[in-house]
């Protein structure tokens, strides 16, 4: 860990300013820029923590939700009303670390997170093109099974090891983002970047940006919505696909249907080709998975991980059939 | 290997031919009395209780001190630099920044470190614990990706820490061998484990098989595994004068003092290991470069020295298990009956370490069959020590010959467990000698009984619960019964009828004090409250190993000889005014805290009576057992039968045990509880080799890719059923106490088990290790 210097932001405006100083981090949970620091990754002069930021979790008037930046992850996955209302993001959060984790957690900063790539975290031995642009990439040729599916380039395979935000997307979450120049608003979608030549670019924030909270707008279908993850053991571990959807059905047809997938990509994936795919058509096995085949038709796989491609079409058929219940 | 080496071994295959002979010629009542021990008969003593370990309360109050927690005067804090390339040397390395960090007190490089004799290499000489002998710092010259290359000392770890990442190290890299499929192609050599060749043949295996009506023929293969104990490896080391003290983390208390006495240059005296408390050792807590490096540092400094690995550290400087390509081919005729087994493969390790994994050591004694041809092949990589991994072959031997068995099962359409009964020898196989206690049948009949065996549809993927495929395997677990020498022991009879035992032997968590608090209080006839063992210290009695599954059989061998010299004393200090007058040493027992004739148990006097009448405060009685002839007189092994049930998820492939039994046949049980928490923790352990663990080894340069808790994956709680443990209880009457090792068997057969149940929930045979889920789409 290299030496930093340390300071607590009681509201946006100060996080800001003493941001103005240059060379910082703002510090949520700490439960990945801390691990990052110990590897000397992340090199930041200057901590500023914004854990005495808004934490609330509050309806809107139109029966949307708005989570405060520093709400911590138990503090979601346990609020009633998103147990109630938005199910699958209650089981994404739950789905992902442990306990004490997750205690620590913030929704700013579980956004933020950071790849586990191997190679991103060996600062002494691999090459990175996330940690240093144009160095090079040794996942590629390397240990890849968690790497990408979908939206890679030749610079990065990287995923995002996020399971909350794969709820997010497929809610259609926005992102609240408060800066020196001002205050704007990004869907989730749109925030996480693909890694293109430039990987260690991962969002598009701005320098000194702030996530100060993250909205979700009202979704009645959402009460029919789970969240499924794959993995190599059962706990404690990244998701290898994970998949979060919800989906209205009427009279046996597709009404509406939000389908995201974790694990695939550099970004949580939103997979509007199936959700296009799907909308106005009979609520079927068949249906699931042509649309799914569709989704993942662009799929490229890496040397250790081409089982993901058949493992994400399952679990998305398998997920929209389970939330389909009798009416598939 | 050198030619030292060569000279070595042949010396020691030399030793156990001439120790054959004169096992040949000598007396079959080696044993003290030429009788069982008599506790095995014992009927109302500790032993067989379940006593919560003593250590427990001390433990859940954080009360215990373990290595990294001795707190010493003036002590500064290690942290380590690791080589990024696997073979190569030290082009430049630059310090100044390090050294010029605040805190620092120390950048320990090559060109600074003191000179130090290499280390003895394990089993290279009886106290050698050495996991390789490698110099230590001594040159420019790099042997594996991650040896390390620099160490500071600082006032604190924090500091530490950031002065080695300010270390800039340039490189001049040379080809290595890190592909094994480059190393296989550069030649292999038969291996040599324990001073014999991993080669065994009988009859004509080749033939046999080649003439059977059934067959079986697979290669099975496991991956790396690194050592994962709760506790990274620590230690705490001062020098006073040129006496060396290290509170060190060690599963070799005795071993680590003289081989750390023979690099630095001193008397064996004058070091002295402490390791009161060990986190889990699982054949990892030996001597690695950390303890040397940091007794190294604190010499240069003057300063007493905490160093202590980080999880990485710990993959980076520690040996682990080494990868098998394991080819079994079994030839039998249509009743089962086997006629032909094959069991040979490769194995890589590093050119220094003191392991080839030995995974054909179980199959010596599996099966009676007539050609037999064993075989292990070694090839070289330039790679960290491979080492000594909980049941170093069997982990991994019984996962190949287990399920090559449940195949030759399904082809001959008959149940697993009848295919292995109906090859039940009579005698070992491979040695020729009768078995100590051999019951293995029996575990399998109470195990099915208890599992539901009889459940089981031989079917595969018959049994579907929603999205779940069910299924149930079994595989044999066994483990050899050890007793190596240099145990000795020393009991200290106070006239206030209370007992002090010592001997330099380890607590990483077994249940070792508590069980030999038990045993000691029954040979003695005292309450637990009246007897204090004491152990984890160099300056003990005995050269005692806690591996190889036979540190409670080597204690309690000890024991027994220091007690009888005991009792030989105390008869004597008796005289003729004792109710004892004229009794001899093999008529009396120990008993209410005194000593009583065997069968007239009015002949009694307590000890405090005897020392009294003497006018002795107290009376030491020092033991050293008999070299361990039993060994060549039997075949002595652990027995399980372990049983498993698998759901695996039909659509994503999601392989999940749902349910396991142990049916075990270890001897005497000791202790109820300590002893299921061994096995369980060995069961844990296997659920593990089979699904989730693996090391990732970089083929491009040697590196460990996922030196973390995050990425290699030992199974979490919600991986690890309800684990129902059972045994036969059944004393084996040529071992102390009756008594067989617990602590490695449970890892063995485990494998085997789970990949069998996993077969028949779906019909995949997966004979790669570990069985992650992309290997189960159907």
């Amino acid at each position: 860990m290299i030496p930093f210097s340390y300071a607590r932001a009681n509201d946006a405006a100060a996080a800001l300013q003493f941001f103005a100083n240059g060379a910082a981090k703002y510090l949520g949970g700490g439960t990945n820029l801390v691990d990052l620091m110990r590897e000397t990754i992340e090199r930041p002069a200057r901590l500023i923590d914004v854990t005495s930021l808004s934490d609330s979790i509050e309806e809107t008037a139109d029966g949307g939700i708005v989570i405060g930046g520093a709400a911590r992850n138990t503090a979601i996955a346990e609020h009633r009303l998103i147990r109630t209302r938005f199910p699958l993001l209650s089981r994404a959060i739950v789905a992902g670390a442990s306990p004490q984790i997750r205690n620590m957690a913030t929704t700013a900063g579980n956004v933020l997170q950071r790849t586990r790539c191997a190679y991103f975290y060996d600062n002494d031995a691999a090459r990175c093109n996330k940690r240093e642009p144009g160095q090079g990439c040794d996942a590629i040729e390397g240990f890849n099974r968690y790497h990408a599916i979908l939206g890679a380039s030749s610079a990065c395979i990287a995923t995002h090891p996020s399971d909350m935000c794969v709820a997010l997307a497929a809610l259609d979450a926005v992102v609240y983002l408060q800066g020196t120049e001002g205050k704007r608003t990004v869907p989730l979608s749109d925030f996480h970047r693909l890694p293109g030549d430039r990987p260690d670019i991962e969002t598009v924030m701005r320098p000194g940006e702030l996530i100060t909270a993250v909205e979700l707008p009202p979704k009645p279908m959402a009460v029919n919505s789970t969240y499924r993850k794959v993995r190599d053991r059962a706990s404690y571990a990244f998701a290898l696909v994970s998949v979060a959807a919800a989906i209205k059905i009427e009279a046996g047809v597709v009404g509406d249907v939000r389908i995201a997938l974790g694990g695939v990509a550099h970004k949580p994936w939103r997979a509007m080709k199936a959700e296009a795919a799907l909308r106005g058509q009979p609520a079927t096995d068949v249906s699931f998975r042509a649309a799914a085949e569709l989704e993942l038709a662009d799929a490229k796989a890496q040397a250790h991980n081409a089982f993901k491609v058949e493992l994400a079409k399952r679990t998305i058929a398998a997920v929209l059939t389970d939330l389909s219940g009798d009416a598939a | 290997m050198s030619m030292f080496e060569k000279a070595r071994e042949t010396a020691q295959g030399v030793m156990q031919t001439v120790m054959k002979k004169a096992v040949e010629v000598a007396p079959d009542s080696w044993m003290p009395g030429g009788v069982p021990d008599p506790l095995i008969a014992a009927k109302h003593g500790h032993i067989g209780r379940p006593v919560s370990r003593i250590d427990g309360p001390l433990k859940a109050k954080g009360a215990a001190r373990f290595a990294a927690e001795f707190r010493l005067d003036g002590m500064v804090y290690a942290a380590l630099s690791y080589s990024t390339i696997a073979k190569g040397r030290i082009a430049d390395i630059n310090i100044a920044a390090a050294q010029a960090a605040p805190g620092v007190v120390l950048v320990m490089t090559h060109c600074n470190a003191p000179r130090l004799n290499p280390p003895p290499k394990f089993l290279s000489q009886n106290k050698a614990a050495g996991g390789d002998d490698l110099p230590v710092m001594q040159d420019e010259r790099i042997h594996w990706n991650g040896q390390p290359v620099a160490l500071v000392l600082a006032e604190t770890q924090e500091e530490a820490d950031h002065a080695i990442s300010l270390i800039e190290v340039a490189y001049a890299a040379e080809p290595a061998a890190t592909s094994l499929s480059e190393a296989i192609g550069k030649g292999t050599e038969t291996g040599s484990f324990m001073g014999e060749p991993l080669h065994n043949e009988i009859g004509n295996a080749d033939k046999a098989f080649a003439d059977a009506a059934f067959t079986v023929d697979s290669v099975y293969r496991s991956p790396r595994h690194n050592h994962n104990a709760m506790e990274p490896h620590a230690a705490t080391i001062v020098w006073e004068g040129d006496r060396l003290i290290i509170h060190d983390a060690t599963q070799a208390v005795a071993h680590t003092a003289w081989s750390m006495a023979q690099i630095f240059d001193l008397d064996e005296t004058d070091v002295h290991v402490t390791s009161p408390y060990v986190g889990g050792g699982f054949g990892g807590k030996t001597l690695w470069q950390h303890q040397i490096l940091a007794a190294a540092a604190a010499r240069l400094s003057g300063r007493p020295v905490r160093i202590a690995l980080s999880r990485e550290g710990v993959y980076r400087i520690i040996g682990g298990r080494s990868e098998t390509e394991q080819r079994v081919a079994l030839g039998s005729d249509r009743y089962g009956k086997l006629t032909a087994l094959i069991h040979s493969g490769i194995t890589p390790k590093s050119p220094n370490s003191a392991l080839p994994e030995p995974f054909i050591v179980p199959t010596r004694s599996a099966y009676a069959v007539d050609n037999m041809t064993l075989d292990v092949q070694v090839c070289t990589l330039d790679m960290m020590a491979n080492t000594f991994m909980r049941a170093p072959g069997e982990a991994v031997g019984t996962f190949a010959l287990e399920s090559a068995m449940d195949e030759l099962a399904e082809k001959l359409g008959i149940d697993p467990i009848e295919l292995r009964a109906r090859n039940e020898p009579d005698k070992d196989p491979v040695g020729g000698v009768p078995f100590s206690s051999r019951n293995i049948v029996e575990a399998y009949r109470s195990g099915a009984e208890r599992f539901g065996w009889d459940m089981r549809n031989a079917a595969p993927g018959s049994r579907r619960e929603g999205e779940w495929l069910i299924g149930m395997g079994c595989a044999t677990a066994t483990y050899p019964y050890y007793r190596m020498p240099g145990a000795a022991a020393r009991i200290t009879l106070s006239d206030n009828g209370r007992a002090t035992v010592d001997f330099a032997a380890h607590e990483m968590g077994m249940g070792t004090s508590t069980v030999q608090t038990q045993v000691t209080a029954d040979r003695l006839g005292l309450p637990l409250d009246k007897v204090t063992v004491r152990y984890g210290d160099s300056t003990l009695p005995g050269v005692i190993l806690a591996g190889g599954s036979q540190q409670t059989a080597a204690i309690g061998m000890a024991v027994m000889s220091a007690y009888n010299g005991l009792v030989g004393e105390l008869l004597k200090l008796a005289g003729n005014d004792s109710p004892l007058a004229g009794l001899k040493p093999d008529e009396v027992v120990g008993i209410n805290g005194g000593l009583a004739h065997r069968n007239k148990p009015e002949r009694f006097e307590n000890y405090a009576s005897i020392l009294t009448r003497a006018n002795r405060h107290e009376l030491v009685a020092d033991g050293t057992p008999p070299m361990p002839f039993e060994l060549q007189h039997w075949s002595m092994h652990s027995y399980g039968a372990m049983f498993c049930e698998i759901r695996v998820n039909a659509i994503t492939g999601e392989p999940r045990v749902s349910r396991f039994l142990g049916s075990f046949d270890c001897g005497k049980i000791l202790n109820p509880k300590t002893a299921a928490s061994q096995f369980r923790g060995g069961i844990i352990m296997g659920i593990g080799l089979a699904l989730t663990e693996e090391t990732q080894f970089d083929e491009r340069n040697g590196r460990i890719v996922n030196p973390s808790l995050a990425d290699y994956h030992i199974p979490v709680h919600l991986d690890v059923p309800e684990i129902e443990i059972m045994w036969t209880d059944i004393p084996d009457p040529h071992t102390p106490m009756g008594a067989h090792g617990v602590g490695e068997i449970g890892i063995t057969g485990t494998g085997a088990a789970i990949a069998n149940a996993v077969y028949n929930a779906t019909g995949k045979r997966v004979r790669d290790l570990p069985i992650t889920l992309d290997k189960l789409f159907r």
